[in-house]
């Protein structure tokens, strides 16, 4: 047994890609360990393949550079600087100066710490919600795929319901109904967007559950438990994974839109209310670029790199795709 | 025959998924945490048990549940949504009938534009993948995909309404019309038409990508195909390759994508109505959501969900036609 | 003068890993009225030198050497000129029919298109042409208003055929007609192409793998193997007695029903053909070669006299003659 190869059910992750030199991995001993061999060396394969992706690599960079900043927001710029009322605030509506790097609002807050706190709270609603949308998309599309006959049809016809139902009009009218909490926008994104995640990984599920290792399983006698978290799950968790990154960033926008329109939680500094604030004090119409174009950029950084991440992952996990 | 019963399947489908969505908006309404009579008197001088009884039975929530569900069936059979709780104390039906041209001419002719420039976009793209029009086109998709449209939409009121910069400001800051203007006649129309010029322009840019991007997928696989290296064995041209053989085959699967995108439409129509000050159906949402004025926000919640439903069968009935393979079928 | 006139073509794909030839010097002729086979295993070649006459190669790939159809060198051609002798001086009958037809378009439009663009008839006109070579295929002419996919494999395959003699061309090809139907289909398709050469006097050129179906059909047969001409002669002698130990593997690989020698001792070769990227040094073939002897890995044979307009490209056949003399 050559380093990389494995028992005959292999995930999704491609071949053909040699694996540096180096000392043979240690025999194993269990068949979990085994698993978990096989499951790291397909990682270390991916990795290899996805450093080779510039468009990955880019998208991959500058999503480490917003965590950061999230992270550190305290030691890039002073907290006090969100108060309306900090002795540390310039003339309000200033354009770009050298101790206000992205001008001021109209409170004369520095648009820069603005941003830079807004991170948190844009990354923090984007990946709450989409891990809810996953969960959600994921058993749906699962069960659905797996069970087949009549859970799929009613869960699928749910779904395309769900489907049809266009985006923000039902949230807005959950938002508007359940109230302006962080709690909600996140709920609501989440309740909303996991219909096509569903329809994803079912597509998927029925094309695993035919493959022949999963039959052998069956034959050999395994519960719908077991062949579900030992043999469905790890191979459709690949295309769960990409999925994820690209929902995430459906979910920002969808964040910074609700936002924008108010149904954000007031309390809380995120893109989208301080598109908000700005556009309500008429930045528009005064010109007030300054206030205007950072957050709205930083979306669009942030979308970018997810979607360059996801579209990577997807090329190097999707085999149809790579031929492209 | 095979199509007629096609069509008629799919009608079905369209009504049920319908009855669903009402089934959904009743209960949206209903059953969420929170007394809609609260929700509605929250925060007026009017809030006090007296008014909150008398409010609750005006909207009859004080029978019970199955009887108020029947009741909303009944109503919504004949059009009737209720009042509106604070815009000019009009039914619904009247509020939504006041605003839905604006909106339907703002989103038609931005769909009609961004679906022609999106699938020329993606045809050439398509045809010559990998060149520096496509990767170019591509980057451009890729770019207003992450660009969220309020914010495209406030860029563009800033530079040309607005003017900053050296951008002019050409345009009117919103609205459908020049207000007290009494025009009629081709003055009208251009001052509508003066008015509608930059929320068209920023809905048809930002969706015009995402056709693109369908169709020049639809055109790549197409390419691929066998019959079109027959055609070009025959002799054809290659221009003609293209337009006989590549663009027919590739629309059909686009088409249906295209209908089917009509959801997000929506969403956008909302924030540029917003940022535009544009009186449609969009502006009327968003001051529905600040005036809490549910039974309106019922009614256009349906009327979305209706347009998205019957835009979905116009899809599937028009591929039927169009696809001589499901035809038969 | 031959209908076709191969010489010394060689192809080379572009690929992200470097040129790869696909085709490396291969020469053949056809005369008129004459059917050529050209037999060899996937890889070898063979589509690659079909879509060479015509010049229906993708774009990036380097061809070199002469295509003469008809005294004229397709490589050479003007676009304008090359349009014009596509499907008229020679037509192609593609593998795969399911596909090979415009799923949107009726059968009759799509054979009415050769005609009317080669200003060989107008529309109208041309729909009674299409019906006679409906007719011709042994399908009624009234089918030309259906859609390909309301027509069956073998019918699908006839029609085909019919677009292919749609233009009268001087040359046919037929790559892989019968590869992917039922056998009962492909005999049926294998002797209507037969009456229709005859009928016709048209020369073709018939691309297979199945060299048993071409021994029925063609004058002539050349084989391939990776990318290069390993024998050639007409088809009954290098059928029954092959010069070149890859004919003879490939012969024996069709046991004959009933005979007795094949029940003993099936045959079949060990081992792929090799892929283009990596062709074997010397004779390509040594490394599956039953014969090989020490030469082989280091000599690229060339095609030697093996007999009457017969040659093969095997080491052995020069020691062959040699002994004889």
């Amino acid at each position: 047994m050559r380093p990389g190869e494995t028992f005959g059910h292999v995930t999704d992750a491609p071949i053909g890609v040699e694996l540096e030199p180096g000392p043979p991995p240690e025999i194993p001993r269990s068949p979990r360990a085994i698993a978990w061999t096989r499951r790291r060396l397909s990682a270390r394969r991916v990795w290899i393949l996805y450093r080779k992706n510039a468009m990955g690599m880019i998208g991959l960079i500058t999503l480490i550079f917003f965590i950061a900043v999230a992270v550190f927001a305290p030691l890039i710029a002073p907290k006090e600087g969100l108060e309306a009322t900090c002795p540390c605030n310039g003339t309000p509506f200033s354009p770009p100066s050298w101790g206000f790097p992205f001008g001021t609002d109209n409170f004369g807050r520095s648009v820069f710490t603005l941003t830079v706190w807004g991170t948190r709270i844009s990354l923090l609603v984007g990946l709450l919600a989409t891990a809810i949308s996953m969960l959600i998309g994921s058993v749906i599309g699962i069960v659905a795929g797996y069970y087949g006959r009549w859970p799929e049809s009613v869960l699928m016809r749910l779904t395309d319901w769900f489907l049809v139902i266009p985006f923000l009009p039902l949230a807005i009218v959950l938002a508007a109904v359940l109230g302006r909490s962080l709690t909600v926008i996140i709920f609501v994104i989440g309740v909303t967007t996991w219909p096509s995640t569903a329809r994803i990984i079912r597509a998927q599920v029925l094309s695993v559950k035919t493959r022949p290792y999963v039959e052998r399983s069956r034959a050999l006698g395994s519960s719908s438990w077991h062949l579900t978290t030992r043999h469905i799950l790890p191979n459709v968790a690949p295309l769960i994974f990409a999925n994820t990154i690209l929902t995430v960033a459906i979910a920002i926008l969808s964040e910074s839109t609700l936002a924008f329109l108010g149904l954000g939680d007031p309390l809380s500094i995120s893109w989208g209310t301080i598109l908000d604030f700005a556009f309500g004090a008429g930045a528009a119409g005064a010109g007030q670029w300054w206030w205007l174009i950072p957050p709205g950029l930083a979306i669009v950084f942030v979308v970018l790199a997810f979607t360059l991440c996801g579209f990577a992952l997807d090329e190097i996990l999707n085999p149809k795709l790579r031929e492209r | 025959m095979g199509t007629r019963r096609y069509i008629l399947g799919k009608v079905a489908q369209a009504v049920l998924t319908l009855a669903f969505v009402m089934v959904f908006n009743f209960f949206l309404f209903r059953v969420l945490p929170g007394d809609p009579a609260a929700l509605l008197l929250r925060g007026t001088t009017a809030f006090n048990p007296e008014n909150l009884e008398e409010v609750r039975s005006d909207l009859g929530l004080d029978k019970p549940l199955p009887q108020q569900f029947l009741t909303y069936v009944t109503d919504t059979a004949r059009f009737e949504f209720g009042e509106s709780f604070y815009l000019r104390g009009a039914t619904v039906s009247e509020v939504i009938g006041d605003r839905i041209w604006p909106t339907i001419l703002l989103l038609g002719t931005s769909t009609i534009a961004s679906a022609i420039i999106g699938l020329i976009i993606g045809i050439y793209g398509g045809w010559r993948h990998g060149s520096k029009f496509d990767v170019g086109s591509l980057s451009f998709t890729l770019f207003v995909y992450a660009m969220p449209e309020f914010w495209f939409g406030i860029l563009v009121l800033m530079a040309f309404a607005g003017g900053v910069g050296p951008f002019p400001a050409i345009f009117p800051t919103g609205g459908y019309e020049t207000p007290g203007a009494d025009l009629s006649g081709w003055a009208h129309v251009t001052d509508i038409l003066n008015h509608l010029f930059l929320p068209w322009m920023v809905l048809t840019i930002a969706y015009l990508g995402q056709y693109a991007l369908i169709m020049r997928n639809s055109v790549i696989d197409v390419m691929n195909d066998d019959f079109v290296q027959t055609a070009r064995a025959k002799g054809v041209r290659e221009k003609q390759v293209l337009r006989h053989h590549v663009v027919p085959n590739a629309l059909l699967p686009t088409m249906t994508l295209i209908l089917l995108s009509l959801g997000f439409i929506f969403g956008g129509a909302i924030t540029i109505e917003y940022v535009f000050s544009y009186p449609g159906l969009g502006l009327l949402t968003v001051q529905a959501i600040d005036a809490k004025d549910f039974p309106l926000l019922q009614g256009l919640f349906l009327l979305f969900s209706a347009a998205v439903i019957i835009a979905n069968l116009i899809a599937d009935v028009l591929y039927s036609y169009l696809d001589p393979r499901v035809r038969a079928a | 003068m031959s209908v076709l006139s191969v010489r010394d073509l060689e192809v080379s794909y572009k690929t992200q890993a470097g040129p790869i030839p696909a085709v490396r010097g291969v020469s053949l002729d056809i005369d008129p009225g004459e059917v050529l086979g050209l037999a060899g295993e996937s890889g070898c070649g063979k589509s690659t030198v079909v879509n060479a006459i015509l010049r229906l190669l993708p774009a990036g790939t380097t061809v070199s050497g002469e295509v003469l159809l008809n005294g004229e060198d397709v490589l050479t051609m003007k676009p304008g000129r090359l349009r014009a002798v596509r499907w008229t001086g020679a037509s192609v009958v593609f593998q795969g029919a399911m596909h090979a037809m415009n799923p949107v378009q009726r059968i009759g439009d799509q054979l009415a298109e050769a005609i009317v663009l080669h200003g060989q008839a107008g529309e109208k006109e041309a729909l009674v042409r299409v019906g006679d070579l409906l007719e011709q295929v042994g399908m009624p002419p009234r089918r030309l208003r259906d859609y390909p996919h309301e027509l069956s494999g073998g019918q699908k395959q006839r029609v085909m055929i019919a677009m292919a003699l749609a233009c009268s061309p001087s040359l046919v090809i037929a790559d892989e007609p019968t590869t992917a139907l039922d056998v009962m289909v492909q005999a049926q398709v294998l002797s209507l192409l037969n009456k229709l050469q005859r009928e016709l006097g048209l020369a073709m050129l018939f691309i297979t793998h199945d060299l048993s179906v071409l021994v029925e059909i063609c004058d002539r047969l050349a084989i391939m193997y990776a990318g290069r001409i390993v024998e050639e002669g007409p088809s009954t002698p290098v059928f029954e007695t092959p010069a070149h130990p890859y004919t003879e593997a490939l012969s024996a690989a069709f046991p004959a029903i009933g005979d007795q020698r094949f029940r003993r001792a099936p045959s079949g070769l060990g081992g792929d053909p090799p892929q283009p990227e990596s062709v074997p040094e010397g004779c390509s073939f040594h490394p599956r070669c039953p014969l090989a002897f020490d030469e082989c890995p280091t000599t690229v044979p060339e095609l030697y006299e093996a007999g009457e307009h017969r040659r093969a490209a095997c080491l052995l056949v020069p020691k062959r003659t040699q002994v004889a003399l």
